[in-house]
């Protein structure tokens, strides 16, 4: 087989994991050697489903001795399999590197024979990219579960960022759907690598020149609409993972039915995008909005509202906190104003400081006062001309999309039907759940 | 002040140009209505004064700049320079005046009309620049690297640090269509020059199969039940697809490619 169709085979396996950054690390090329990694990140180009092409996202093998229920590469699957050998894939990496196609290597992989095995793959490949190539370019490497923690730790001195897939969000639904993994399979891993980047800030700390273990951090995914967890529980699950691993980002993917089995969601199933992206809005609000879990959802909404996103879910149900008067409110505050984000609250707290703002230069600063304007007053003042009903702060919330499905009330196109559809879904498959159909 | 909104400033198209502008304003007490380039396309009949470019007087006005409006003020401007905005010299020299007369904070005044159309250009700029350290596409000729590109602002200057980070022991060459010029690096050296009529050579057999596999992997990442072309348009605007190799179609061969380098790469353990 030639590595033509080695790269088709091993793109096609490993296209369903979404983490594609190569962001959180700022680095040069060493004199002789070739790659800076940027701590923004760069995306190289974008797939026609839209989603960010900045890595080399393949897997070592697709060849695979487990049988999760839920993957593309399990053992029971008919599907053609290939292995690159680590020359084979440096010098793809180094090639494709060069002409400015990829900020670097996503390098993960199918147990082939057993973890240690395959892990010793892996780092032969990134051995020879950093060595013999001088690479230093954006690697992230899957931590292979099982394998031992010597070939985990030499991994993580050669890659950037280390990642360990959650899979599916409870033990139960792991139980099931992958039954060679455990929660502790997969915890365990991550708590070592989380250990070694701790212990390696020390090393740091203690000399300046100590080799560097995973510095762009630790990241994990997981799969969304499989399994009955509501949007509430992977929630929770998500901060606890920032929390307590200190991962640097939790990804989200919609199931994407790859296998006709009687434990999942059929095949016809429309992937959960709109969960999907309702999902990392509010991961994006526990990151950079300071808000927690448990504001974003509780225990009596179990389910994002279809029709605004989380922001302005939570402000429409807090109207005690507003109107926010712009010229006074703390950063912190401005924050959890719907219209405003991180670059436009830093730019109100930059422009105030020249002078009082007032709703023209607002729109200036760049603040969506279609929605802002609901939520604050310049100076003491509501925008002119504006009358605040519940109805019409509603629809100016509402992306157009959503308008549209709300304005149409049930008359929804059969593709939208699904999406809007889900959150009832998986509430049915919760039931099911309970009463043991599933 | 005397506002002489019927006088027209020429100057030599230069950054040093320019600010022999802003000198000419202040000696002459007066603001221009415009200020023209060689490259403006002039359509008024306002009477016009020739700026002559004399570095000591653009020397003076630049080291006055961080003194009054500090560091992150002359960068913006140098910035601003390079934006594709239509009458920039203007705004840029009103922005300036405001500087030498408010300080700072003339940085934090985003609610104000010129601040605010110079932060927006900007923005364009380094956004566009952005975007192309991950949009260029480079082919590989006799072991050099070169690349095309249309960018609508002078984003040269900005590319070349990422790029000389990027490959510091290679020879490359990337090429601006839009403003003819050129970035030209060997190691620890670059520079930018002025290019017409450049052209890429023929790719040979190795660039050819590179390209093949780069649009194989562009393909097949793709997840068939997500696609959406609208959220890839958004992100890639499709002027930047003119010169990127996933969407170039060969005129070669056609027939399925080796990896280059040989049968060495090709012995391993194929499945």
């Amino acid at each position: 087989m030639d590595v033509f169709d080695k790269l088709k085979i091993l793109t096609d396996a490993a296209k369903y994991d979404v983490a594609c950054t190569s962001s959180g690390v700022d680095k040069k090329a060493s004199r002789g050697g070739i790659g800076n990694a940027t701590a923004c990140g760069i995306c190289h180009s974008f797939a026609a489903d839209g989603r960010c092409i900045s890595l080399l996202k393949v897997l070592m093998t697709n060849a695979c001795t487990y049988d999760c229920q839920y993957c593309v590469n399990r053992r029971s699957n008919d599907t053609p399999r290939a292995a690159f050998t680590p020359r084979e894939l440096a010098e793809l990496t180094i090639n494709f590197y060069r002409r400015n196609y990829i900020e670097g290597l996503f390098l993960s992989s199918g147990i082939q024979r057993n973890p240690d095995y395959t892990c010793e793959q892996m780092i032969e490949a990134l051995r020879i990219l950093r060595e013999e190539y001088r690479f230093s370019g954006y690697i992230h490497a899957k931590a292979i579960p099982g394998a031992d923690s010597v070939l985990i730790s030499r991994l993580g001195m050669l890659a950037d960022r280390m990642s360990v897939n959650i899979e599916l969000p409870s033990q139960s639904s792991l139980k099931l759907l992958a039954p060679d993994k455990s929660k502790h399979s997969i915890l365990a891993p991550m708590g070592y690598i989380q250990n070694r980047i701790q212990e390696n800030t020390t090393d740091l700390v203690r000399y300046r020149h100590a080799p560097r273990f995973a510095p762009a951090g630790q990241s994990t995914q997981m799969i969304v609409g499989a399994t009955p967890e509501t949007d509430f529980q992977i929630l929770n699950l998500t901060e606890g993972l920032y929390k307590k691993y200190k991962l640097k980002r939790v990804f989200f993917s919609a199931y994407m039915p790859v296998s006709d089995s009687a434990l999942l969601p059929s095949t016809d199933t429309k992937p959960p995008l709109l969960r999907e992206h309702r999902l990392y809005q509010a991961d994006w609000l526990l990151r950079f909005y300071g808000f927690s879990a448990n504001e974003i959802l509780d225990a009596g909404h179990q389910s994002f509202n279809p029709y605004i996103d989380p922001k302005c879910n939570w402000a429409l149900n807090h109207m005690e906190r507003f109107p926010m008067e712009i010229n006074r409110a703390p950063y912190a505050e401005l924050l959890r104003v719907p219209g405003i984000g991180v670059t436009g609250a830093k730019r109100i707290v930059a422009a105030r400081r020249t002078g009082p703002l007032n709703f023209d230069g607002l729109k200036k600063l760049g603040v969506v006062l279609k929605r802002a304007q609901y939520f604050i007053t310049c100076g003491g003042k509501i925008a002119d001309g504006l009358k605040i009903t519940q109805d019409a702060a509603l629809r100016s919330l509402m992306s157009d999309t959503a308008l549209g499905m709300y304005q149409r009330g049930a008359g929804f196109e059969p593709e939208q039907l699904s999406l809007f559809e889900q959150p009832r879904l998986t509430q049915e498959d919760v039931r099911k759940c309970l009463t043991g159909q599933i | 002040m005397p506002d002489r909104s019927n006088l027209i400033y020429c100057y030599d198209g230069s950054f040093d140009g320019l600010l022999c502008c802003v000198f000419e304003s202040y000696e002459k007490r007066e603001i221009p209505a415009d200020i023209f380039s060689p490259d403006t396309e002039q359509t008024v009949l306002l009477p016009q004064r020739e700026i002559v470019t004399d570095p000591k007087k653009s020397a003076r006005v630049l080291a006055s700049i961080p003194g009054k409006m500090g560091n992150d003020a002359l960068d913006f401007v140098r910035h601003a320079y390079l934006t594709c905005l239509p009458r920039k010299e203007l705004f840029i020299l009103l922005f300036l005046r405001m500087g030498f007369s408010c300080g700072p904070r003339v940085m934090n005044m985003l609610a104000d009309d010129v601040v605010n159309t110079l932060f927006k250009a900007v923005k364009h700029l380094t956004n566009e620049a952005h975007l192309l350290k991950g949009f260029l596409r480079f082919s590989v000729f006799d072991g050099a690297l070169a690349a095309e590109i249309e960018p609508k602002n002078l984003v040269l200057p900005l590319l070349a640090p990422h790029f000389r980070e990027r490959y510091p022991e290679e020879r490359f060459l990337i090429y601006d269509r839009t403003h003819s010029m050129a970035l030209i690096y060997q190691p620890y050296r670059s520079k930018i020059i002025s290019a017409d009529d450049f052209r890429m050579p023929e790719p040979d057999e190795e660039e050819r199969s590179f390209r093949e596999f780069w649009r194989l992997f562009y393909s097949t990442i793709e997840v068939q039940g997500r696609h959406n072309p609208k959220c890839r348009m958004s992100h890639m605007p499709k002027r930047y697809w003119s010169c990127m190799t996933e969407f170039g179609a060969e005129r070669s061969t056609g027939k399925k490619q080796e990896l280059p380098g040989g049968p060495k790469l090709l012995n391993g353990s194929g499945l």
